[in-house]
């Protein structure tokens, strides 16, 4: 059901780089790819549907807009209460990502990670204490990974 | 704390500009004209504000934001210990692979976090043998067990 064919894939990879800044984005995109307009733009809905796409618009640099403060939050919780909790913490609004993820023990043992950002390092820290408020007794050991450099930022590329 | 873009005085146009775009674009024949038109603004305008705020790397980008394992792709998390001495070899070579979509340095004995995209679920295990082989150091790899959350919204 979410496959995608030869066009969906030209598409994709003309996209990849960000959508053309002009009136008619579309039109042009259907002129590189030797489509009609009307095709793009169903292709591209339809990638939306399925989830191929998650949204289309802008991705801001954290940085640039003040969060300069990036906290990897980490909690070694019950394997058995995780998804309530997980589903919890995902409802916070300073968390922009949750996921559950593997232990590898000894060295690793959390298996719930919620990014946290904030304006400085305190309010991190306040946002990982209020997290932990939510997690309650659930929690037996936990953490705060800053992140202190983008080493490299380019996202996927499928190869044209 | 260094090597990071310092925050960008933003204009309140930008700001509402930025807070405008982040989902929900139109699929419609001039698609900035209609978002320019909530916002009070000429099309023109947008078409520059965004150009002017690609270019100061304000946004890393603008367009369809894909999910690579819709796609039959993987996305995997990974994170090694890196010797410090040895920091800026092991960032060259990791970064070198083209999988290596995201890296970033973490204060941590996991020092090193980068995301892994491959097209096929077989390329990340490949990626990780290519890793380990050339840094001789371990790869941990946190694969998603679960989603509960993922929004990259953040109000400018």
């Amino acid at each position: 059901m979410d496959g995608i064919d030869s066009r969906d894939r030209a598409l994709i990879v003309a996209t990849q780089g960000g959508l053309p800044l002009v009136s008619q984005p579309y039109h042009l995109l259907g002129e590189m790819l030797d489509m009609p307009p009307a095709e793009v733009q169903a292709r591209l809905a339809r990638l939306l549907d399925c989830g191929v796409i998650r949204r289309i618009g802008a991705v801001p640099n954290h940085y640039a807009l003040g969060y300069v403060a990036n906290g990897m939050t980490v909690w070694d919780v019950d394997d058995d209460r995780i998804d309530a909790l997980g589903e919890a913490v995902g409802q916070m609004p300073c968390v922009t990502h949750c996921y559950q993820r593997p232990r590898h023990l000894p060295d690793w043992p959390y298996n719930l990670f919620a990014m946290v950002h904030g304006h400085d390092r305190d309010e991190v820290l306040a946002q990982a204490a209020h997290i932990a408020e939510v997690l309650g007794d659930a929690v037996r050991a936990r953490d705060v990974l800053f992140s202190s450099k983008i080493l490299k930022k380019t996202g996927l590329r499928l190869v044209g | 704390m260094t090597e990071r873009q310092a925050p960008v005085a933003l204009s309140d146009l930008d700001r509402r500009i930025i807070n405008a775009l982040q989902g929900g674009f139109p699929l419609s024949d001039r698609p900035y004209a209609e978002v320019a038109e909530t916002l009070g603004i000429s099309e023109t305008a947008l078409l520059t504000r965004l150009r002017s705020m690609l270019d100061k790397r304000v946004l890393t980008r603008f367009g369809p934001m894909f999910q690579v394992e819709r796609m039959g792709g993987r996305f995997v998390l990974a994170a090694m210990a890196v010797p410090e001495d040895r920091f800026e070899v092991v960032n060259t070579q990791v970064n070198a692979l083209p999988e290596v979509a995201h890296n970033y340095r973490r204060e941590h004995a996991f020092n090193m976090w980068f995301v892994l995209a491959t097209e096929t679920p077989g390329g990340i295990d490949a990626a990780v043998a290519r890793i380990e082989a050339e840094t001789g150091l371990p790869v941990y790899p946190f694969p998603k067990l679960k989603e509960y959350f993922v929004e990259m919204k953040l109000k400018a």
